[in-house]
């Protein structure tokens, strides 16, 4: 049997010609009261969304900011109305959408508590004898005399869920709630819900912990756009819906990095271009890998954040790209995952001196590494025409983050032919969130009396 | 609709205590409390009366003694007016519960007006004091009428309460609009002269067709008056029109009812 049951579900919100209020004036003016009060724009929030809630049944809805969650939980708590479809639902609901929604700020938690909990449907008598639960839970045994409107944000929070939760609904309806307290309370909400699962009571999570969802849901929905991605076992749709938000910042980073390139080959192309045969005089420290300043004066100091492109374009970077594991272009990769740098260069001459540089930063603009083809004893004999190097990771082993490349082909005193400064951005990704910018491979081993569980213990 | 009106029944319970907290949150915080509910009839009394027995003597007969005269006619309306103004800003501002909560919206302009009731009756203590004080004795088989008179002003009041909250939602200066309307609504209304005037007759269509007048003579005609109620077919007629006129607030307000929790 199905606690909750939404078929072919579809919300259209109007939006009210443009202007946040419309005034009686200008309506009657123009005429156009029907019209205001008539949809002018629309807005598809969900489209033809089904999925159905077996009873007792703990159930995840994810998806991105926008993605039309909450805009489905409303409808199953019947706040609002479906444009077409059918929303069924069976037994008491209780939503814990906004905590405290209905708390007077005026009038103490005492009075609140009623009357918020009569506002959720239940009986005066009802309310009294679950108050003492309520206020405990709460943990607010202290201030429940004073006003609400002296309470801390958190203490409203958890008065409001105290209520909600108290109802005892036979569907529980969550909307990203359980940030309301610190670890304890957190802690005690979940047992709430464990014990509503014992119970064999029915759970709506709407959340962006995907954690939480694999932990405790029996199954999940995936929501994107107002359209459902899929739904189903909660592991597998989590992972699908990571490689969702992997592509999507693929994409966005795609987008990043183009940018980049081609702002600063218009600020290249503004600039004056080094004077050939312009050589720097102290060309004894001719080892200038990328992370060496060259003394050429129209260079930007290395060490400044900036992003950029300049050089005399003898030697010519033509394309960079990312290559994963499977060979494809990317921009997002995992931790300890192999990954390729492509560079294309176009030697428009012969050209005896020349070093292939890299160089790896974080987002905070640390030097992660940076090596160059001289650094590494290889010493330039010729290059002419069109070259490709690739200069392959055998394993990415940097923690969680956005990361930026340098490339650039200079001469051996530095001298930039093609210098491109912090154009290229990825990301790493990892499932482990430890701390720092490499992460060596590694393991853990113990001796003496120490155990461990694989079970995760954190929520979030 | 009559789902929804049979709904309304149910949360009896809720608009009891909404009510009940309305009341309370006035006050707290008021050194007075309470008392605020019979200090502001006493003051609007004081200012009325030395207007009109002083500075303009209303010396019409029939209208005295003058302060018990307004009195009858005051009380109700202002638990018309006030309860029309909060009603008409009831949904804009309880925005949060119709948003957030299932909670049925018609609910927050009734409490507006129930609220308004109860100071209606504080206010009438006053009028009793009043009363005895002047030892002007209402018709006691008259008062019989007194509670028709307030649960035809409730429906009557309901039905404009539920009309103006929703297209306030939609419109938000019905308040400014609704301030000076109902100024002009109250000088309209035989409540500081007497209905009996021989000036006011010559309008008497004008007066006629607004339907205050039928409630403000109905409570003088109860309460000041003497002899028996002799406006009980005005009253009827208007208790009849406040039936449709709360149907047609309702259906107005059931209409616009989806768009509440996008457009507050």
């Amino acid at each position: 049997m199905n606690a909750i049951e939404l078929a072919n579900v579809s919300k259209i919100y109007r939006r009210y010609s443009g202007r946040q209020f419309a005034t009686l004036k200008s309506a009657l003016l123009q005429r156009s009261i029907l019209r205001d009060l008539s949809a002018a724009e629309t807005f598809p929030a969900l489209s033809d969304v089904s999925f159905s809630v077996p009873k007792g049944c703990t159930y995840g809805v994810i998806g991105r900011n926008g993605s039309g969650k909450s805009t489905a939980l409303k409808l199953v708590a019947g706040i609002t109305k479906p444009t077409s479809g059918t929303v069924k639902v069976e037994g008491r609901i209780s939503a814990l959408i906004e905590l405290g929604a209905g708390f007077h700020p005026e009038i103490s938690g005492r009075e609140n508590v009623f009357i918020n909990g009569i506002m959720l449907g239940l009986t005066k008598g009802q309310i009294l004898d679950r108050f003492d639960e309520i206020v405990d839970f709460a943990e607010l045994r202290e201030f429940i005399d004073a006003p609400v409107k002296t309470y801390s944000s958190g203490m409203y929070m958890r008065l409001g869920f105290a209520v909600a939760i108290h109802v005892d609904p036979d569907v529980l309806l969550v909307d990203e709630v359980l940030a309301v307290g610190d670890e304890g309370f957190t802690h005690k909400c979940l047992d709430k819900f464990a014990e509503f699962r014992r119970r064999n009571k029915t759970i709506l999570l709407v959340t962006h912990s995907l954690g939480l969802v694999e932990r405790f849901c029996d199954e999940a929905v995936w929501i994107d756009e107002g359209r459902v991605m899929g739904h189903g076992d909660p592991k597998r749709l989590v992972d699908a819906y990571l490689t969702a938000v992997e592509k999507g910042e693929d994409t966005l980073l795609a987008t990043t990095t183009a940018k980049a390139v081609e702002a600063a080959k218009r600020a290249d192309g503004d600039a004056p271009h080094p004077a050939e045969g312009v050589i720097p005089a102290s060309s004894d420290d001719a080892a200038g890998g990328p992370e060496t300043a060259s003394t050429e004066p129209e260079l930007k100091n290395f060490f400044e954040e900036t992003e950029g492109r300049w050089g005399s374009r003898d030697i010519e970077i033509t394309d960079v790209t990312l290559i994963d594991k499977a060979g494809t272009p990317s921009f997002v990769f995992h931790s300890g995952e192999a990954m390729s740098v492509r560079i294309t260069v176009d030697a428009h001459s012969p050209i005896t001196d020349f070093v292939f540089g890299f160089g790896l930063f974080n987002a905070e603009g640390v030097c992660c590494y940076g090596t160059n083809t001289y650094l590494e004893e290889m010493t330039p004999v010729h290059i002419e025409g069109v070259v490709t190097a690739s200069f392959d990771i055998e394993r990415l082993d940097l923690v969680e983050g956005t990361y930026k490349l340098d490339v650039a082909v200079h001469k051996r005193d530095g001298f930039p032919y093609d210098y491109h400064r912090l154009l290229y951005t990825f990301r790493v990704k990892s499932r482990t969130h430890d701390a720092g910018i490499y992460r060596p491979p590694h393991t853990w081993s113990f001796t003496g009396a120490v155990n461990f569980t694989s079970e995760i213990d954190k929520l979030t | 609709m009559l789902s929804n009106l049979a709904n309304l029944f149910r949360y009896r319970g809720l608009i009891q205590s909404l009510v009940a907290r309305e009341l309370k949150a006035r006050y707290r915080g008021s050194v007075l409390g309470l008392l605020w509910s019979f200090i502001n009839p006493i003051l609007l009394l004081s200012i009325y009366t030395f207007v009109f027995t002083v500075v303009l003597p209303n010396r019409n007969p029939i209208a005295q003694p003058y302060a018990v005269f307004m009195f009858c006619g005051i009380l109700p309306w202002n638990w018309f007016s006030s309860s029309l103004m909060e009603a008409s800003n009831s949904l804009v501002s309880g925005g949060n519960l119709i948003k957030k909560v299932l909670f049925p919206a018609e609910i927050l302009p009734i409490v507006s007006v129930l609220a308004n009731m109860v100071h209606f009756f504080l206010g009438l203590i006053i009028l009793i004091a009043f009363l005895i004080g002047y030892r002007h004795w209402p018709d006691p088989l008259g008062l019989l009428w007194f509670p028709v008179v307030v649960v035809v002003q409730l429906i009557f009041t309901t039905g404009l309460a539920l009309f103006l909250s929703a297209l306030t939602v939609h419109y938000r200066d019905i308040r400014d609009l609704l301030q000076n309307l109902l100024m002009f609504w109250f000088f309209a209304t035989p409540i500081i002269y007497p209905w009996q005037d021989e000036n006011v007759r010559q309008y008497k269509w004008l007066f006629d067709i607004n339907p205050f007048t039928h409630l403000a003579v109905s409570y003088q005609e109860i309460l000041f008056f003497p002899g028996p109620v002799g406006h009980a077919t005005w009253l009827m007629v208007l208790a009849v029109v406040s039936v449709f006129v709360f149907l047609g607030g309702y259906w107005f307000f059931d209409r616009l009812r989806d768009s509440f929790a996008e457009a507050v």
